[in-house]
């Protein structure tokens, strides 16, 4: 009988509750793709925390590393009308999303959270268009990093390379030794990911930016490039022969196994070290790739948000948008997803020592120029001339006989043709 | 009430015009669903595809129109030449091998061998996996590192050597090797469904003749199956033409681009990299290679049917 009574009060008191927090809130449906463990933690954060709010949130994962398919849902959604209150969308692509009108602007919020003394802005122009935010960073990831096996380098010998000359002394030595030197999977955009860092390497930040941001056909159809493409085909000549079709995680595996000493990946390789119960600094090193040290490749995950009609609902996107950049959930999510905050003035104290790293250059590159968009991961240069780069650079890497002279040209012609 | 007595007398002579009425349309309006969701499904998105491959359109549908251009940047494509060349390869070498070993296995089973009805499951068998599950599995007896190569080492052959899934050169003929696996049990079937319906009173006719069962099968039996070889060859050209998830399964287009299939092209152009109009227009190239196939066979199958 008492059971009965509590319950019928409970059901009382929720009926009562209900009603209101539907009349109040507002819903934001969230479109993503972290659905594999560290990162589906993150988004469960972040329900949580506009659940507390009083919003209903309305979950759109859709599987798949890349967001490809989420994209074309995407698509759908957006063209019959009915897009969610924020997506998934990274770089450029947020641009044409501004331009074909879906977007919202966000610039009350960022006005009264004062995000432009946040954020550095070589991000926040890629947040904005016509000079209002439309979207929200999340996190930054640093491209440019080498994963090294400290276990295998002791045994044979040698330090961390700093420059690619090093990194070639080393790797030979590795190779004597029976070790793969550097794990690597074989798709195009891990072909592309190794090519970032060497191209940083050889052409410096300016030129980098000119070559892939701004297309200067003086940079990109010249002596310098082919530069780029020979040292590449070498780093890529310590890669083993199976590497075709693997993917990036298992060649992380390969790192923690022992079977290979170093791999080029962005710090979301952190994640596979983590799950294996790795410390940074004692049983892996991270390292700026060589060449790379004290520039930065950024890859920023970031939240577009659309153009929506219920006022319920736009209070709750709003709130979205301000809870994604304050300092709990930045710490939180990025703790999980292996990244950095993408705000400057956070205390990095609960992070590891990788991230802290991390932190520090990016700060000190985005005062002296050296942070650049990577353009493997879509940050630099619309999706189309992402996609004719990739063709050449993993058509370069899986020729039987690579020339460097005439892969330039091939390059200067695909982006040409992509513009 | 008067209204509802005088009915009965009304609806009797309603109903014999109604159900003259509904005799005629019935089928009509049966049948009209079916031919309405094909039009606008098949027909009117093949349209939309073929406007679509005459815009700029980029990762949304847009309308302005650039005349033949995307036409013209796809055969400047390095990636579309490959994939083209890669198509006549997989799509000879796989109608091919599949033909020939599905003839062969079906006149094996013609003989009135013991437990035909198993061993024709078992090579029927294939045909009820997806591609996805062919695309893996043979993914993983073909990598180097963990399949057949793997296993010939742990056993001592050191020697042997099986690269081609990671080999730009060769990969292609890999995925023909998963696609001939998967489709000649298939064929198998619709030789042995066409052997089975052979009159057995001309076999005997030969036999009486004198001729061997060699020269029975090439010379009359075989022949007399043209309309099962024709029906063949259009859905393994189908199958062939289409092919997509078998390639993502096995080496997503790899090594570097060297398996790309005109449809992965397709797919890939379209939906992830915007640029919707040079996707289009791949589709609609691929469009009229399938109708190069099919109207000459539509033409032969109706000009039998006159004759007949």
């Amino acid at each position: 009988m008492n059971t009965f009574k509590r319950n019928l009060t409970a059901l009382a008191v929720s009926a009562a509750l209900m009603p209101t927090a539907a009349v109040h809130a507002g819903e934001v449906e969230v479109l993503h793709w972290w659905t594999a463990g560290g990162e589906a933690r993150a988004a469960a954060a972040l329900k949580e925390m506009m659940e507390e709010q009083g919003h209903t949130w309305k979950d759109f994962a859709v599987a798949g590393g890349g967001g490809e398919a989420a994209m074309t849902v995407l698509k759908t959604r957006a063209v019959s009308g009915n897009p969610p209150a924020a997506a998934q969308i990274k770089g450029l692509d947020i641009r044409e999303w501004a331009e074909l009108g879906f977007l919202t602007s966000l610039d009350s919020v960022a006005e009264s959270e004062n995000w432009d003394q946040l954020i550095p802005p070589m991000i926040s122009d890629v947040m904005k268009y016509e000079g209002k935010y439309v979207a929200v960073p999340v996190n930054v990831h640093r491209v440019n990093w080498l994963w090294v096996n400290p276990k295998v380098m002791e045994d044979v010998g040698v330090e961390v390379p700093t420059t690619l000359d090093e990194f070639f002394e080393v790797a030979d030595k590795l190779k004597a030794e029976g070790y793969i030197p550097l794990a690597h999977g074989g798709q195009p955009w891990q072909d592309a990911t190794v090519f970032d860092a060497v191209a940083l390497a050889e052409l410096g930040p300016d030129d980098y930016r000119k070559a892939f941001v701004d297309h200067d056909m003086d940079v990109i159809n010249s002596e310098k490039m082919e530069e780029v493409f020979s040292q590449f085909a070498r780093v890529m000549s310590y890669v083993d022969d199976d590497a075709a079709g693997r993917d990036w995680n298992t060649a992380t595996g390969m790192v923690i196994r022992g079977e290979a000493a170093m791999q080029i990946m962005g710090d979301w390789a952190k994640g596979e070290f983590t799950a294996a119960e790795l410390t940074p600094g004692e049983d892996y090193l991270c390292a700026p790739a060589p060449g790379t040290e004290g520039q930065f490749t950024f890859n920023v995950d970031s939240f577009a948000m659309f153009r929506l009609s219920e006022e319920e609902d736009i209070k709750a996107q709003k709130d979205l948008a301000r809870t994604i950049l304050e300092p709990e959930f930045q710490t939180l999510f990025n703790q999980n997803k292996g990244s950095i905050p993408v705000r400057t003035d956070m205390d990095m104290g609960a992070f590891d020592t990788c991230a802290q790293a991390s932190m520090e250059t990016f700060k000190s590159s985005a005062d002296d120029g050296g942070l650049v968009p990577s353009f493997s991961h879509g940050l630099a240069t619309t999706s189309y001339i992402q996609g004719q780069i990739f063709d050449v650079v993993t058509n370069f890497v899986n020729s039987n006989n690579p020339d460097p002279a005439k892969t330039t040209d091939q390059l200067a012609a695909a982006i040409q043709s992509a513009m | 009430m008067e209204h509802t007595q005088r009915r009965p007398a009304g609806v009797a002579r309603a109903s014999s015009g109604l159900m003259d009425g509904l005799q005629r349309w019935l089928p009509k309006l049966v049948v009209a669903p079916t031919f309405i969701l094909v039009g606008i499904g098949i027909y009117g998105y093949m349209l939309w595809t073929g406007v679509l491959s005459f815009t700029n359109s980029s990762f949304l549908p847009s309308y302005g129109f650039v005349g033949l251009d995307q036409y013209a940047k796809l055969m400047e494509s390095e990636r579309w030449l490959v994939a083209s060349w890669n198509l006549a390869i997989f799509g000879g070498l796989f109608i091919g091998i599949c033909l020939l070993i599905g003839v062969v296995l079906a006149i094996f089973l013609d003989q009135r061998i013991r437990q035909e009805g198993a061993i024709r499951t078992i090579y029927l068998y294939p045909m009820a996996l997806s591609m996805i599950v062919t695309g893996t599995v043979w993914r993983w007896i073909l990598n180097p590192s963990l399949g057949l190569e793997k296993l010939m080492h742990d056993w001592g052959w050191t020697s042997f050597s099986f690269d081609w899934l990671v080999n730009s050169d060769f990969a292609i003929y890999t995925i023909v090797m998963a696609a001939v696996w998967q489709a000649s049990g298939f064929v198998m079937a619709l030789f042995l469904a066409g052997l089975r319906g052979v009159d057995p009173s001309i076999i005997r006719a030969a036999r009486v003749d004198g001729a061997s069962l060699p020269v029975i099968y090439w010379k009359i039996i075989l022949p007399s199956l043209r309309p099962v070889f024709f029906s063949s060859v259009m859905v393994l050209a189908h199958i062939a033409i289409k092919s997509f998830d078998l390639v993502m399964a096995m080496t997503s287009g790899g090594p570097g681009y060297s398996t790309d299939l005109p449809a992965v092209f397709m797919y890939a152009h379209t939906f992830t990299r915007g640029q919707m109009g040079l996707g289009s227009a791949s589709a609609m190239l691929m469009l009229g290679a399938i109708l190069a196939l099919l109207v000459p066979y539509l033409y032969s199958e109706l000009r039998e049917k006159r004759h007949d």
